[in-house]
């Protein structure tokens, strides 16, 4: 295993982050590609809007795991971090704006009505609305700003963000479908896997 | 008139004449004679019936490649790739309950006994989109008529087929199978209500519930149950499958109505698919726009109450 994670976190330090950006809007450029040549079916808007929500998805999943997958394997990705959150948050807004401009079309008596009334909907904007100041302060400006303190406590905020994202999906589907339920359940294992984290912390500094 | 069981759906309607009514109705919408051109089209084509709309029908491609059909997958491209594993002949259809002539029928018995048109509906899902759809089939009146209907019958269920080594997804519990869908007595008996068989004059593409399915037009999608294997007159209002898994959300009459409110998404207005990227939305009609045919058999009901 450590030669494993030894290995892995050499080929990390060569990796430049930018390329962790390009490899991210890889999804992003092969969907417009596959727009343009009508490649989508015949209702384009609804795999955007799905499309731009599961990468979304994928990548809050990622930014979670990068901690526990340090401590369960010393595999160490914190460099990919930042990368790895703007993109999340690049694929939500993007998800967003599809929802806004080509689904429900700027009809905000619609738009408002389904903010507060669609629980789904509610909880997915909670999602986003947390994740838009992480993704402001995602540059080192705002870490010197803040203190890295203050940083640090404001970025736990995935924490929220990333169940809401998770239980918004559930709440999407109709019927009892399965793919969900597996970003929940792995939703659900890395958050408990990160307060023992704490636990183990907190206790381990106290001795 | 009557069609034989061997006549295939190309004798019924040759698709010469439905590429030609879709010319027509592109000439007439851009003429601005809509009704002037459902005339013409009666004569170039036999049985235009008075309750077809005038739109645009959606292509058989997008019709056929955007389903919602679960035992055949959830995403909506799927069931046009998974449904090919069905078998639809021979196909028999158990009709039972509160009817004189009960027992099992074969297709080409049912059809043989009741007369093939040609349904130009609007579709509208409840999922806030909706397309408009050349159906053929029968009015579902004509078989519970050659059945005979028992006077303490008030509703009529439905069951599509279960079998879940060609219907692989119903080897998940998405939904509880068999999926179950059910009218009212009138609602069943309105001739607005069709089984249809065929699409754009040609055989029913399995995914879209070959090979016989109910179409409710002034109802939303999921109540138009595909594939049904069985059939049941009965006294009690019958169990349906969306509202087994969810009460709350969808009620058993499901009636298009933008006025109520659905949970999940706004139905005061749609999306018509195929109308491009950048189609607008249009405002969803009360009863689908079925209302003058529909709307008295809901008299003096609360349709936010059963909705
Ligand atoms: C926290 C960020 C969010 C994530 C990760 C996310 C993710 C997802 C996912 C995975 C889906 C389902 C895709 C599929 O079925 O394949 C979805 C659907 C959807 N989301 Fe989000 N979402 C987020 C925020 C939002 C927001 C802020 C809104 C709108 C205010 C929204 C509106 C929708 C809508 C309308 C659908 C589709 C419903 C339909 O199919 O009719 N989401 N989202």
């Amino acid at each position: 295993m450590q030669q494993v994670s030894q290995t892995c976190n050499g080929l990390c330090r060569a990796i430049p982050v930018w390329v962790v950006y390009l490899l991210g809007f890889a999804p992003f450029v092969w969907l417009l590609i596959q727009l343009f040549t009508y490649q989508l079916g015949v209702d384009p808007v609804k795999v955007l809007e799905h499309e731009f929500g599961k990468v979304g998805l994928q990548f809050i999943v990622g930014g979670i795991v990068i901690t526990p997958l340090r401590n369960w394997t010393g595999i160490n990705l914190l460099k990919f971090r930042r990368a790895i959150g703007v993109l999340a948050f690049f694929y939500v807004l993007a998800h967003l704006l599809v929802w806004l401009v080509l689904d429900i079309q700027l009809l905000w008596g619609e738009i408002l009505t389904d903010i507060f009334k669609r629980p789904y909907i509610t909880i997915g904007m909670f999602g986003f609305l947390i994740m838009a100041p992480l993704a402001l302060t995602s540059n080192n400006t705002s870490v010197k700003k803040m203190g890295a303190m203050s940083w640090r406590k404001l970025h736990k905020l995935t924490y929220l963000a990333a169940p809401a994202a998770a239980i918004h999906y559930v709440m999407v589907v109709k019927g009892w479908q399965i793919e969900p339920l597996i970003y929940l359940a792995i939703v659900g294992v890395l958050l408990i896997a990160r307060i023992k984290l704490k636990q183990r912390n907190r206790s381990a500094a106290r001795v | 008139m009557r069609f034989k069981p061997d006549l295939t759906w190309a004798d019924v309607t040759p698709k010469a004449d439905f590429l030609n009514r879709r010319q027509l109705m592109k000439g007439a919408a851009a003429m601005g004679i809509g009704s002037i051109g459902g005339a013409t089209m009666a004569s170039a084509n036999a049985p235009a019936s008075i309750y077809s709309t005038d739109e645009e029908p959606n292509t058989l491609e997008e019709i056929s490649s955007y389903n919602n059909f679960y035992e055949f997958g959830t995403g909506k491209d799927e069931p046009a790739e998974h449904a090919y594993r069905l078998t639809t002949s021979p196909w028999t259809v158990e009709i039972d309950g509160l009817v004189d002539n009960p027992g099992m029928y074969d297709l080409n018995d049912i059809l043989s006994q009741v007369t093939i048109e040609e349904r130009i509906y609007r579709f509208r899902c409840v999922e806030a989109w909706s397309m408009v759809v050349p159906w053929n089939g029968f009015e579902l009146r004509q078989l519970l008529e050659r059945v005979g209907v028992q006077s303490s019958a008030k509703y009529v269920a439905f069951e599509t087929l279960v079998r879940p080594d060609e219907m692989l997804w119903q080897n998940y519990d998405i939904l509880e199978w068999p999926y179950r869908e059910g009218l009212r007595l009138d609602e069943a008996m309105n001739p607005l209500t069709i089984m249809a068989t065929g699409l754009y004059g040609e055989e029913l593409p399995k995914q879209n519930g070959a090979p016989m399915r109910l179409v409710v037009p002034w109802k939303y999608g999921f109540k138009s149950i595909k594939s049904i294997v069985k059939i049941s007159l009965t006294e009690e209002e019958p169990e349906t499958s969306w509202n087994m898994q969810n009460a709350r959300e969808y009620g058993f009459y499901s009636n298009v109505n933008p006025e109520v409110s659905h949970p999940r998404w706004s139905q005061a207005s749609e999306r018509r698919i195929g109308g491009g990227f950048f189609a607008t939305r249009q405002p969803t009609q009360m009863f689908n726009g079925y209302e003058q045919y529909v709307a008295s058999m809901y008299d003096g009901m609360d349709l936010s109450e059963n909705f």
